[in-house]
């Protein structure tokens, strides 16, 4: 279960991973932020964006035109 | 935000901002605002047309002068912009208006959310001493919480880098 869920629906680069690192900010280490997105290019940001920053992606899916991604925190 | 021993490794991008157009404000600011949200130090340097960019109230447009490549989604096509076009009066607020309208359609942010996210995640931003000068603005015409500098202090920065981008 997530501890927090993000919206990024409608949304275009690079707002869904600025959103994402202003919910994050707000987290605890091991806390887990879902995000909901629409925008297909999210799924190659998300997994750079963890990469780089140390969070970890637990969980890449998508259902019609929405992803949805579990990050957590570092 | 980053303790002591992130800050020793983290990387550092500086960007120079040169150009004040709507369609060539987004490439610094989108770039600049994702670096900085995946914990890279960033600074960008406001030189010559870019130091717009850093005023109180944007207003931008741009124009379809010279950007011979640009088609805009038009009723299921695509429809050329001719550089003639620029010339009508009114042309490059027209366009920058369509511009606008279409980004907000797709959900693209737009210039003042992204430099507002920019403040947010503390990216350190310059502004040209030079060119404050040269087109007679002051330090109170500009955004809080921005530094003055010149070239000097931008090559400190730039050398001290990880990348370093002209746009």
């Amino acid at each position: 279960m997530a501890d927090q869920t993000l919206n990024a629906q409608g949304l275009n680069c690079p707002l869904p991973i600025l959103k994402a690192k202003k919910a994050l900010k707000g987290m605890g280490a091991g806390q887990v932020l879902e995000i909901t997105a629409t925008d297909p290019g999210s799924v190659a940001d998300m997994a750079a964006f963890c990469n780089q920053t140390g969070n970890e992606l637990l969980s890449t899916s998508n259902e019609g035109d929405v992803y949805t991604y579990e990050i957590k925190k570092a | 935000m980053l303790d002591d021993s992130q800050l020793e490794n983290a990387k550092s991008m500086s960007i120079i901002v040169t150009k004040g157009t709507l369609d060539w404000a987004y490439p610094p600011f989108i770039l600049g605002t994702t670096a900085a949200a995946m914990d890279v130090e960033v600074t960008m340097f406001f030189t010559f047309y870019g130091l717009v960019l850093l005023k109180k109230d944007l207003d931008l447009g741009f124009s379809t002068l010279g950007n011979a490549a640009m088609e805009m989604p038009m009723m299921g096509g695509h429809m050329k912009m001719p550089n003639m076009l620029s010339m009508l009066p009114g042309a490059g607020s027209l366009a920058g208006t369509m511009m606008k309208n279409l980004m907000a359609r797709k959900g693209v942010a737009s210039i003042e959310d992204l430099r507002e996210a920019a403040v947010d995640l503390e990216i350190r931003m310059i502004a040209c001493q030079m060119t404050l000068d040269l087109f007679e603005y002051s330090k109170d015409d500009m955004i809080d919480g921005i530094e003055l500098g010149g070239a000097a202090t931008y090559m400190e920065t730039a050398l001290n880098s990880d990348i370093n981008l002209f746009i």
